[in-house]
């Protein structure tokens, strides 16, 4: 059966029922002004064979560079069963299907990814995945809004120290609903949103503080006192975490006194690979007390007529489908094939693996930075511990010596001025497992060599002025 | 055939008002609600103190298959929730006029006598005409 869902007879028919003549009629009330008539700066179609060239020619020219940069995007080792079962015929979806309990099997794994997600955040309850972190943030927020039922200023309290990314995504997403983002901003010796800077909310309503845990420097946020303070003044937590980092860190259902009311992050590191940005997922977990505020969909485990264990799509009178405008998202899909892959991921790993590898990307960041600290004209801006990410000050502008490292196949880590420019010469960088250290080697010398030019060149000028004197 | 008790009045999306001896008012949903909604799973009720406008929307019962909007009928501040429903939103199903009432409100000045209920027999004509 040919897949043609009107002809050119059945829309003549549609419109001749309704009384419209064409179908651009149906248009009308869309301002001329608003119209576009020709999408200029769109190329021709390519076809397959051409399409395949262009690629392969932007492939190539992003070639296979030793890689420093973090960034929320982190480059890890993905055994090669991971997509080798993902992409099998039984999987190789995007969705999650929409006679979901006909596919059992979907529906069985997303379950385990609620579990694995829900255990390593040391919450009660995850969804299926979202977007991606920045979205998932976004729907955090929403979702606290929806959830406090004391508060009325939807005033979300958003540290600096969060994502830039993350805030953007956040504020374009929610500010139109009335959401209003206050920006917390960070100590700058210690590179962490100190608890004592929260006195001065004291008694005003707040809806939520959201924390990021290791946050955008790579630093650990004191969150057992930040999450006591909200909870003291009751304000929900929305914790923004790297689940890589929970195979060590404290998970947010642990913080504080009563732990955090939302957890959610960016579900890349966990067997996505980098792939020129994208596709990444989402995660969100939260209490059970919470769980009709959350968005997206949820599995749940059950019986079927018989006595037999099934799986279903649970609490959907949340979604649009039922509860429409009212609907917690408009959230229906989400990133089934890549929470396909992190849930073989993890399921590969285990805990002790998830845990082995974060504690060798801690280990290959402190071994970075102390490297990189020895060249002279480099040092680090913040003081206290970090997970797999620091920031680091140079003596010169920095995108002229990213560059020059580019050019010898290192891409040394991200300019921070664009975001921070108050730091200065400030570049974050990052190293996971993947990092020998004859890599952080190379990374030091070639990074001592680009430095060293303007030293040598200031050095001869000098000698210059002393023999011309 | 329907279930619409004549001591208490009624409105257009199926709600129901009973006047209490100390001027505030119980509100729930009809028996033709609960009925159509289905076996309830989740009833979100509103917190005391709360002020709500005529037609705002105040409360959630949720079933297996749908979720509706409680509205308030009219103006005023809730004095109390069923909180017992949080633990047995079944209630609701059983005992619709009795039990299972959602919340309970102080009408503003006036709102009382400004909102537009119907009687006993003027609710089974909305139903009869739903049905037809």
């Amino acid at each position: 059966m040919a897949f043609i869902p009107h002809t050119a007879a059945d829309v003549a028919a549609m419109l001749a029922a309704i009384g419209v003549e064409r179908i651009e009629d149906l248009f009308d009330e869309i301002p001329p002004k608003l119209r576009v008539k020709s999408l200029s700066g769109v190329p021709e179609a390519l076809n397959e064979m051409e399409i395949g060239r262009l690629m392969s020619a932007r492939a190539r020219a992003d070639g296979t560079a030793l890689s420093f940069i973090g960034a929320g995007a982190y480059e890890h080792h993905i055994p090669a069963a991971v997509w080798a079962i993902t992409t099998r015929g039984e999987f190789y979806s995007a969705y999650t299907p929409y006679q979901a309990e006909a596919s059992q099997g979907t529906l069985q794994l997303l379950y385990e990814f609620q579990t694995m997600i829900a255990r390593l955040a040391g919450m009660e309850v995850a969804n299926a995945s979202l977007y991606d972190g920045g979205s998932a943030s976004a729907e955090a927020a929403l979702m606290a809004v929806r959830a406090h039922r004391r508060s009325k200023s939807a005033r979300i309290l958003v540290p600096t120290t969060l994502h830039p990314h993350y805030r953007q995504v956040a504020v374009a997403t929610a500010s139109n609903q009335g959401l209003k983002f206050e920006e917390l901003p960070y100590c700058t010796a210690e590179g962490v949103i100190p608890a004592a800077s929260l006195g001065r909310y004291e008694g005003e309503d707040i809806t939520a503080l959201v924390i990021q845990q290791p946050n955008f420097f790579g630093r650990l946020e004191d969150v057992d006192a930040l999450t006591d303070w909200a909870h003291a003044h009751g304000v929900l937590v929305i914790a923004v975490v790297n689940p890589t980092s929970l195979a060590l860190l404290k998970p947010p259902g642990e913080w504080g006194a009563r732990g955090a009311d939302i957890a959610v992050g960016e579900g890349q590191p966990l067997g996505v690979p980098l792939s020129g940005g994208g596709p990444y997922f989402g995660f969100m977990t939260t209490r059970m007390e919470y769980v009709r505020q959350m968005p997206g969909r949820i599995v749940g485990r059950t019986l079927d007529a018989a006595g037999r264990e099934g799986f279903t799509l649970t609490l959907q009178a949340r979604e649009q489908h039922i509860r429409r405008a009212k609907a917690t998202s408009n959230i229906c899909t989400n990133q089934g094939l890549l929470v396909t892959a992190a849930t073989i991921y993890l399921s590969l790993m285990g805990p002790q693996g998830l845990a082995r590898t974060a504690a060798a990307s801690h280990a290959r960041t402190r071994e970075l930075t102390a490297a990189l600290t020895r060249v002279p004209g480099v040092r680090p801006v913040f003081t206290g511990p970090c997970f797999h990410e620091v920031v680091l000050q140079l003596d010169r502008p920095v995108a002229p010596v990213l560059e020059a490292l580019s050019e010898r196949g290192i891409v040394g880590g991200l300019e921070l001025s664009r975001y921070y420019p108050e730091l200065g010469h400030a570049v974050l960088v990052c190293a996971t497992e993947t990092k020998t250290s004859g890599d952080i080697e190379r990374y030091r010398s070639t990074l001592a060599e680009v430095l060293q030019p303007a030293r040598a060149g200031r050095a001869a000028r000098t000698a210059r002025e002393v023999r011309n004197a | 055939m329907s279930n619409a008790p004549a001591d208490l009045r009624y409105t257009k999306s199926h709600e129901w008002l009973r006047s209490l001896a100390d001027g505030t008012v119980e509100i729930g949903i009809t028996d033709h609600a609960q009925h159509t909604l289905g076996d309830l799973v989740f009833v979100e009720v509103p917190q005391a103190g709360r002020k709500v406008q005529a037609g705002e929307a105040c409360a959630v019962v949720e079933s297996v298959k749908a979720a509706a909007d409680v509205y308030a009928p009219l103006a005023g501040e809730i004095t109390a929730g069923n909180e017992r429903l949080a633990t047995q939103p079944e209630t609701v199903n059983a005992q619709p006029y009795g039990a299972g009432w959602l919340m309970r409100l102080r009408p503003a000045p006036g709102a009382l006598e400004a909102a537009q209920l119907l009687s006993p027999a003027d609710y089974e004509k909305v139903l009869a005409a739903e049905e037809s």
